[in-house]
């Protein structure tokens, strides 16, 4: 039997709030460990205040590592502090957001712990033979899912922005809050962050927005790009883009949408010109209606589409949007 | 400067996904009709190690793993301007899993010996697993800085630009490192008449298990491939009718305001 036992999820946190993420991996982490009988904790590095909010969301134990040098995240140092708590605590299975930080964390710690990691998980199983974790990750940029087990333990995976539900808040829940002392070795500080530079984003943030407009490599400019615009803001919306709309400078490359971009389930996802690849359809696809507009019939967007108006978009979308204007 | 970049051999992701199946009596996918292409991730660190090789000189010597690997497809590397190819070419490479994978290179990483940075995709197409750079960079024991837009040596360090979700962090490190390179770091070359012809008379090295001293009774799977499937879409779309493009329009407009959409 393995020496590793019960589930942790990395809990991570912005002007004092947990992210939707974590409160997402805390939301399977318990369904998980109820399955197994076991517990569900959250790691905190840094921020004290978000102990209690990972309890209401969840979590039946706290590991937090309160050090005042850890207020920023830099990779490097909160790997080695991760990878202290792990060897202190030894779950038997970890869970962590597919975000900028978990999408290089997850992978590097798994290999201090002689496993591996399986990023961007959309189901979590318990495999009822082996107790082993059945995790469901999109690969061929989405055209198909694969199930893997991971053989060895601790179980390390990220999940995908909204794709478990969190569990209601409960204010009344109680946990128990455990410090750990995570000494910073800093000859083992290899990298560092010398600046966080900002994009502006303009009105609604994408990740935010219950609609957006999206437009792909059909739109072919800029200017094209006003039109997108013109319609998003009147929808008190965002824009978004395919890969090849950002490749080519026509709008900045944070509006891109997809498996190498954002990934975002507004209740409203327009397309204009954009074919469907499956590696956009990734980060899309949990939009509540999705409407295209595209000159090709065959286009893949239209499979996942529920409205759709074969045609010029150079035609459409202006009378579209003149008559959303007037109506 | 001395850069690695590992890329590999894929199905072409471009390709239209009705092409796309899987054969569930091995569990490989396959695009009919298309070629394999070099992974697009990969070009961009490709592209990466030109635009270095361009601003500080240096040699770049790609590796690349699988078994059948057709030369026109491998060499392209070579064609759009890197100096030396590596190919890990054997049955007992071509079915690894995200820690073999990585664990193999590292072996080929560890035999070429002198280099200054490490180059991979931030992803693959095919497994969209996104281990290999950072997993190779801790057998290597050396720093990993994932998703560069942008990179620029100065003596004994780097400075790079990572992409985030809000805009980039500006990171330094210290070399040899593993960098992976995400598509925000600009368009990959096409290879130029001159590169193909020069690319043509380099022989690609070949090093089988026995070269790197891999041992594949040594190295056991991490990861096991339970199942593998095409998710299903419910294809229910409704399309607007119009005489025109403008009517169409509009009718989509009244329609999505009826059924309180917008």
């Amino acid at each position: 039997m393995s020496e590793y036992k019960g589930i942790v999820v990395y809990c991570e946190s912005r002007d004092g709030k947990i992210l939707p993420i974590s409160a997402e991996g805390l939301g399977i982490g318990k369904k998980l460990a109820d399955n197994l009988g076991q517990e569900v904790a959250a790691i905190i590095i840094g921020d004290k205040a978000v102990a209690q909010q990972t309890i209401a969301a969840g979590a039946d134990r706290v590991f937090l590592v309160d050090d005042a040098n850890l207020k920023e995240y830099q990779p490097d140092a909160y790997l080695n502090v991760l990878e202290k708590v792990i060897t202190q605590v030894k779950p038997q299975i970890i869970i962590m957001g597919q975000n900028d930080s978990g999408r290089e964390l997850a992978p590097r710690l798994a290999s201090r712990f002689n496993t591996v990691a399986t990023l961007d998980c959309v189901e979590l199983a318990v495999d009822s033979n082996s107790k082993k974790l059945l995790q469901t990750k999109p690969v061929y940029g989405g055209n198909a899912q694969a199930v893997f087990i991971t053989e060895t333990d601790p179980q390390i995976v990220t999940i995908r922005t909204k794709a478990f539900a969190p569990l209601a808040l409960d204010a009344l829940r109680k946990g128990e809050v455990v410090s750990v002392s995570a000494e910073l070795d800093e000859s083992k500080l290899k990298t560092k962050i010398i600046n966080r530079v900002e994009e502006e984003v303009v009105g609604i943030k994408l990740e935010d927005a219950p609609v957006v407009v999206a437009g792909g490599r059909g739109i072919g400019s800029t200017d094209g790009f006003k039109q997108i615009d013109e319609l998003a803001k009147l929808l008190k919306g965002a824009v978004g883009a395919s890969r090849p709309a950002c490749d080519n400078n026509w709008v900045s490359d944070t509006a891109q949408v997809g498996l190498t971009g954002k990934i975002i389930a507004p209740d409203v996802y327009i397309a204009v010109a954009i074919s469907g690849s499956s590696q956009h359809m990734s980060g899309c696809s949990g939009s509540k209606t999705i409407i295209a507009i595209n000159k090709d019939k065959e286009a893949n967007i239209f499979r996942h589409a529920r409205y759709g108006v074969v045609g010029d978009w150079k035609k459409v979308l202006p009378a579209f949007t003149q008559k959303l204007k007037e109506s | 400067m001395n850069i690695i970049v590992c890329v590999k051999q894929v199905i072409d992701p471009e390709a239209p996904p009705a092409s796309f199946s899987i054969n569930t009596a091995n569990n490989k996918a396959e695009m009919k009709g298309a070629a394999p292409v070099i992974d697009p991730y990969g070009e961009y660190a490709v592209e990466a190690a030109l635009r270095l090789k361009e601003a500080v000189g240096g040699k770049i010597i790609i590796i690349t793993m699988g078994a059948n690997l057709l030369r026109e497809v491998v060499k392209k590397p070579l064609a759009m301007g890197a100096d030396e190819l590596i190919l890990l070419e054997d049955e007992a490479f071509a079915n690894l899993d995200g820690w073999q994978t990585a664990n193999t290179l590292a072996l080929a990483i560890k035999k070429k010996g002198e280099f200054d940075l490490v180059l991979c995709g931030r992803e693959a197409s095919d497994t969209n697993a996104g281990q290999t750079g950072p997993v190779i960079a801790e057998i290597l024991g050396i720093p990993c800085i994932v998703l560069a837009r942008k990179i620029e040596s100065n003596e004994d360090k780097v400075k790079i630009e990572r992409v985030n979700s809000s805009g980039y962090d500006v990171i330094e490190s210290v070399i040899p490192a593993v960098v992976t390179v995400s598509n925000e770091v600009g368009e990959p070359r096409y290879p130029t008449i001159k590169g193909i012809m020069a690319a043509k008379k380099i022989e690609p090295i070949i090093w089988k298990p026995a070269d790197i001293g891999y041992d594949s009774g040594a190295v056991k799977q991490r990861t096991k491939l339970q199942k593998l499937y095409q998710p299903e879409h419910e294809a229910k779309c409704e399309f607007t009718e119009g005489e025109t493009p403008e009517e169409m329009a509009v009718n989509l407009a009244v329609k999505l305001r009826e059924a309180k959409i917008l």
